[in-house]
C-alpha cells in the first residue's frame, strides 16, 4: 500500500473501490457451488458491482430508489447492495423466510423499485403481491431454476442486467458518469433501511447513514484487532443489522475475506471447511451443536465416553482461567494440554471454530452452562449486547472480564444511562437516522438529548458490567407485590437441552405458571434410550415420563429462583407442555425466534385459563401453518402438572 | 407452462402379452409415449405395472408383442442396452448401494459414459482424470438441482427414506436419459416429501426435457402431474387418456373401488 493511497472513510463504494486498488488481489469473496469454493478477488469484486450498478440505471434506477435483496447470503446480493450505494439508491435487504404478506408490508412500507432476489421461491412471493406495489419497476433473479416458463415483461436475470452494464461500461462517458455518483456519496447519506422485525406490531425501517455504520464497524475491528487476514462465514439474515456490520460492513472497512456456504443446511460442514477466525452466533447455533455433541456422545462407545466425561471436567475447572490468562498450576496446564489433544481440539475442528480468534453471541441471553462450555474448550467466546438502532455495537466483554450473566461493559464511544424505571438508555456514534417515515415512533425511542431508549431492563454490577433482566414491557408483577421477568425465568428453563421454549406467565396473577416446548432431538434421543415410543411430537409431548423429566428441571429452576431475594415470589407454580413447537409461520416467534408473548396468550388462553383454575387438563383445539403454506388442526387434551416450591423459610432453616 | 409435448412417439408398446408359466401378468397391452410428456400408468395392486416398466427397460422379455423405441423395434433388449439407448429408472424398494455416499451412488449412474479404460482409471492420471472431473462436474449439477448438497458425503444407508428415493432419482438422472422410469417415486412418503418430489418430477421434465413414464398410485399426485395417464386392471388396459378423461371412466372407478366378484376372485386365487 502506497502512502498516497489513503482510505477514504465516508462510503463503502468508495472504500470498496480503494480495496479494489490496494488489495485487488486478495479474495473478497468465496462461495461453495457445485462443491466447490468458487472466490472472487476485491478487484473482481469491484468490476461486478459498477457492471451490476450500471445495469441497474440502465433499468431506471436511480439515486433515492430503494431496492429491495433478498435470499439468503450469497455474492451477488451482498454485491447488489454496494451496487446500489455506488447509485446512491437505498438497499433494503428484507428477511427471505417472511412469508409473502409479511413481505408485502416492507415492500410497500419501503416504495421498493427494485427487488433482486435469489430464486424463483422469493419471485413467486414477490409476484403474489405485485399488485400492492405500484412502484416496482423490476425484479432480477439470481438462479433462473423454474423460472423460464415466466412473463419476463419485468423480471430479468441478474447476470443478464451484468453483461448489459459491463457493455455499456465500454463507452467512457457511462463509466465516468458511474464515478461521479460514487464520488457523489456522502458519509451523512442513508446507507441502508433494515427494517427490523419487532416483537409487537409493524415492522419499523430503521435508518442507518454510512456515519453510523463505519463508526460502529471502526468499534469492532479496533477492539478485537480484525485485520484483512481475517475469515468469516456469513449464514445470518442479510436483513438482520449483526449480518450487515460483520458481513458487509467491516468486511469492507478491515478488507477480509466473506465466505457464503453452498446451502444453509451445510453450515456446519462449511464452516468447519473453511475454519473462520471471527464468528457471530446466536446463542441458539451455540445450542445445537452443543446438543448434538451430547447426542452423539450418548451413543458412542465406553471408552470414549469417559474420555469425553473426564476432560470436560478437567476443561472444565481449568480452561477458561487458561483462556483468560489466570494463573494456573503448571501440571494442570499439562492436563488440559493432554484434553487439548485428545478432545477440546477434536471438538473445535468439529465444529469449525478451530481458527477462531474471537466469537460472539448475542440476541439473546445464552445459558451459562453453554457458554462455559465453549470458552473451556478454548473457544474464546464472549457476549456483546446490540441494537439495529445502535449499528450493533451497545456493550461488549472486554478479553479477561468475561462473565457468563452480563452483556459487558459499554462498547468504546457509547455512553450509556439508566432511565428511571430502569431501562437502559443509550448515545453513540452509530444511533440511527430515525425510522423510515414513522416520526411518532421515532420520538418514542429517541430522546431529546440523543439517547436512544432500549426497552430493556438492566442493571450494572459492581464490576460495571451490565445485566439485563427483560424488556421493560414485558416485566411485570405479582399479586403479592413480587417483580415478575418473564424472559429472565423461560432462559433459566430454556438452558435444559431438553426445553427448546419457554412461555411463563404471572403478571397480575398470583403465581407463576409456563408453557414448555421440549427439544425434540434431546427429547427423542432421550425416548429412545428409554424406550418411550412415540408416534409424533405431540405423542412424546404429552407422555407422563417426559412430563417427569421437565417438572424434574422445574423444581431446579424454583431451587435456583428461591437463592435470588428478588425472584423467590416467581417460582413456578404450573407448567404444562405444548403438543406443538412454537413456530414463526404461526405467528408465535418472531423471523428471529423469539417468542410473541402476547399472542401465544391470546391463541392458548383457554390453556392460561386452565394453568389458573386449578384444572388437571385442559383442551386444546388450534389451527397449525405447515411449512409449504397449508393449515392444519391439532387438537387434544393437554395435562397440567403442579410442582413443588421452595419456601423460602424452608430454606433459611437448611442454611 | 408451455412444455414442449410433441405429438412424435418416442416408445411405442404393441400388443404385449408376458406370462410367468400360467400366470398372466399382461395380456395383449398397446400404448405409446411422446416425446417430453409425462405419463403415468396406474391401476391396483398387481395389476402389472411393474411388470410393464420391467418389459419396457428389458427386464422381461415378452412372449408376445414389440416394443419400438425412438423408431427401432425391439423384441429381446437387454437392461444394458436400454441404458445404454437412453432409458433410466428407479426402483419401487429403494436400489442403491448403501454403503456408499450419495455422490458414489450418483456417480455411478455415470460408468456407462466412462471410457478410460481401467489401467488409466487406476493411475487416475490424464485421460482418466480429465473425464472423471467432467462427470464429476455433472455429477455435482445433480446435486445441486436436487439439493442435496447436504447430505453429498453420506452413506444413503444413514438417509432418511425420502432422501434415498432423492438419491435414487439423482443417479438415474446421471445416466441424461431420454426416458425416466420411475416406479412409484413417492411410495412411503409423507406430504411434504411427496410435494418435494413432485416439484424435482416436474423440473427434471421442464428443463431437461425427459420424458417420464411414472407408476404412482397416489392418484392426486398422478392427476397433477401426468400429461395421459393408461390403467391397467388384471393385467389388461382399461383405460387411456387425459387425468380427466381416465378419472371419470367408469371401468376405472369399477377397478379402484373394486367389484364384488371381482374382490372375492382375488381372496381365492
Amino acid at each position: 500500500m502506497s502512502e498516497r493511497d489513503q482510505a477514504p472513510d465516508d462510503t463503502f463504494p468508495k472504500l470498496f473501490q480503494f480495496n479494489a486498488r490496494t488489495r485487488g488481489g486478495r479474495v473478497a469473496m468465496r462461495h461453495k457451488d457445485f462443491g466447490i469454493w468458487q472466490s472472487w478477488s476485491w478487484a473482481q469484486a469491484y468490476e461486478i458491482v459498477r457492471a451490476l450498478a450500471q445495469g441497474l440505471a440502465g433499468l431506471g434506477a436511480v439515486s433515492g430508489d430503494r431496492i429491495a435483496i433478498i435470499g439468503s447470503n450469497r455474492p451477488y446480493l451482498y454485491w447488489t447492495i454496494a451496487a446500489a450505494q455506488c447509485l446512491g439508491a437505498v438497499p433494503v435487504p428484507i428477511y427471505a423466510d417472511a412469508v409473502a404478506d409479511e413481505m408485502a408490508f416492507v415492500l410497500e412500507h419501503a416504495e421498493i423499485r427494485f427487488a433482486v432476489v435469489e430464486d424463483q421461491e422469493q419471485v413467486d412471493k414477490i409476484i403474489q403481491v405485485a399488485s400492492r406495489l405500484p412502484a416496482l419497476k423490476a425484479i432480477l433473479y439470481d438462479e433462473k431454476r423454474g423460472l423460464r416458463d415466466y412473463d419476463h415483461a419485468k423480471l430479468h436475470a441478474l447476470a443478464g442486467i451484468i453483461a448489459k452494464g459491463r457493455e455499456a461500461l465500454g463507452r467512457t462517458e457511462a463509466a465516468s458518469q458511474l464515478d461521479a455518483a460514487i464520488a457523489r456519496g456522502k458519509g451523512s447519506d442513508i446507507a441502508v433501511i433494515l427494517y427490523t422485525s419487532g416483537t409487537t406490531g409493524r415492522p419499523k425501517g430503521v435508518m442507518l447513514t454510512y456515519d453510523n455504520l463505519l463508526a460502529s464497524a471502526r468499534i469492532g475491528i479496533a477492539f478485537d484487532g480484525l485485520t484483512d487476514k481475517d475469515e468469516i462465514i456469513a449464514y445470518l439474515p442479510m436483513a438482520w443489522v449483526g449480518d450487515h456490520v460483520f458481513s458487509y460492513g467491516q468486511a469492507i472497512l478491515a478488507g477480509y475475506c466473506v465466505s457464503c456456504p453452498e446451502k444453509p443446511e451445510t453450515i456446519v460442514q462449511d464452516r468447519r471447511e473453511i475454519g473462520p477466525t471471527y464468528v457471530f452466533a446466536p446463542p441458539r447455533v451455540f445450542e445445537n451443536l452443543l446438543t448434538l455433541t451430547m447426542v452423539r456422545m450418548e451413543d458412542a462407545g465406553p471408552v470414549k465416553r469417559w474420555m469425553f466425561g473426564h476432560f470436560l471436567k478437567v476443561a472444565r475447572q481449568w480452561g477458561d482461567k487458561i483462556l483468560s490468562g489466570e494463573t494456573v498450576p503448571l501440571w494442570a496446564r499439562l492436563h488440559y494440554a493432554l484434553g487439548n489433544l485428545l478432545v477440546y481440539a477434536p471438538l473445535r475442528n468439529r465444529y469449525g471454530l478451530s481458527k477462531v480468534k474471537v466469537g460472539y453471541t448475542a440476541g439473546e441471553a445464552i445459558g451459562a452452562e453453554i457458554f462455559s462450555f465453549y470458552r473451556s474448550i478454548g473457544v474464546n467466546l464472549k457476549q456483546l449486547y446490540g441494537q439495529t438502532e445502535a449499528s450493533v455495537y451497545v456493550t461488549l466483554q472486554p478479553d479477561g472480564e468475561i462473565k457468563p450473566d452480563t452483556v459487558g461493559k459499554p462498547a468504546p464511544s457509547v455512553d450509556i444511562r439508566l432511565g428511571p424505571s430502569g431501562e437502559v438508555e443509550f448515545r453513540s456514534p452509530g444511533v440511527f437516522l430515525g425510522y423510515y417515515k414513522d416520526p411518532e415512533r421515532t420520538a418514542e425511542v429517541k430522546t431529546k438529548d440523543g439517547y436512544v431508549r432500549t426497552g430493556d431492563v438492566g442493571f450494572f454490577d459492581a464490576q460495571g458490567h451490565l445485566k439485563i433482566i427483560d424488556r421493560a414491557k414485558d416485566v411485570g408483577r405479582l399479586n403479592h407485590g413480587g417483580l415478575f421477568p418473564p424472559k429472565y425465568i423461560e432462559n433459566k428453563l430454556k438452558f435444559y437441552p431438553n426445553i427448546k421454549e419457554a412461555v411463563a406467565f404471572g403478571d397480575r396473577h398470583d403465581s407463576v405458571a409456563c408453557f414448555i416446548n421440549i427439544d425434540p432431538v434431546a427429547v427423542g434421543n432421550w425416548a429412545e434410550r428409554n424406550d418411550v415410543t412415540h408416534a409424533s411430537y405431540q405423542e412424546l409431548a404429552a407422555d407422563p415420563r417426559v412430563y417427569d423429566m421437565i417438572a424434574s428441571h422445574v423444581e431446579e429452576v424454583n431451587r435456583a429462583l428461591a437463592l435470588e431475594p428478588q425472584m423467590q415470589g416467581a417460582q413456578i407454580a404450573r407448567f404444562l407442555i405444548l403438543p406443538k413447537e412454537l413456530d414463526a409461520d404461526d405467528g408465535e416467534l418472531t423471523r428471529t425466534q423469539k417468542v410473541r408473548r402476547s399472542f401465544i396468550t391470546e391463541r392458548y388462553a383457554a390453556l392460561v385459563k386452565a394453568l389458573y383454575d386449578g384444572s388437571l387438563k385442559a383442551h386444546l383445539n388450534v389451527e397449525v401453518t405447515f411449512e409449504d403454506g397449508r393449515k392444519g388442526r391439532i387438537a387434544g387434551d393437554i395435562v397440567i402438572r403442579d410442582v413443588a416450591t421452595e419456601s423460602v423459610t424452608g430454606l433459611e432453616k437448611a442454611a | 407452462m408451455t412444455r414442449a409435448v410433441s405429438r412424435e412417439v418416442m416408445l411405442n408398446v404393441e400388443n404385449v402379452s408376458l406370462a410367468f408359466g400360467g400366470v398372466k401378468a399382461v395380456t395383449d397391452i398397446s400404448f405409446d409415449i411422446r416425446n417430453g410428456e409425462i405419463r403415468a400408468i396406474i391401476g391396483p395392486n398387481g395389476a402389472g405395472k411393474t411388470s410393464m416398466l420391467n418389459v419396457i427397460n428389458g427386464f422381461y422379455h415378452p412372449q408376445k408383442g414389440t416394443i419400438t423405441f425412438k423408431g427401432r423395434v425391439r423384441r429381446r433388449m437387454r437392461p444394458s442396452e436400454a441404458a445404454r439407448s437412453g432409458i433410466a429408472r428407479t426402483f419401487q424398494n429403494v436400489a442403491l448401494f448403501r454403503g456408499m455416499s450419495t455422490l458414489d451412488n450418483i456417480m455411478s449412474g455415470r460408468s456407462l459414459k466412462m471410457h478410460a479404460n481401467f489401467l488409466w482409471q487406476l493411475v487416475y492420471l490424464g485421460p482418466a482424470r480429465r473425464e472423471e472431473i467432467a462427470h464429476r462436474k455433472k455429477v455435482e449439477e445433480i446435486i445441486d438441482f436436487l439439493e442435496i448438497q447436504h447430505i453429498r458425503r453420506i452413506p444413503v444407508g444413514k438417509l432418511p427414506y425420502g432422501l434415498q428415493k432423492r438419491v435414487e432419482l439423482g443417479r438415474a438422472l446421471a445416466m441424461e436419459p431420454e426416458l425416466l422410469l420411475l416406479d412409484e417415486p413417492m411410495a412411503g412418503m409423507n406430504l411434504e416429501e411427496k410435494e418435494d418430489m413432485s416439484r424435482f418430477i416436474l423440473d427434471v421434465n421442464s428443463e431437461f426435457g425427459t420424458t417420464i413414464a411414472l407408476i404412482e398410485h397416489d392418484m392426486g399426485v398422478v392427476m397433477d402431474l401426468s400429461d395421459r395417464v393408461v390403467v391397467l386392471d388384471y393385467g389388461r388396459k382399461i383405460a387411456d387418456g387425459t387425468p380427466t378423461e381416465v378419472k371419470s371412466n367408469q371401468g376405472v372407478i369399477d377397478a379402484y373401488l373394486g367389484v364384488a366378484h371381482e374382490e372375492s376372485e382375488r381372496w381365492t386365487s
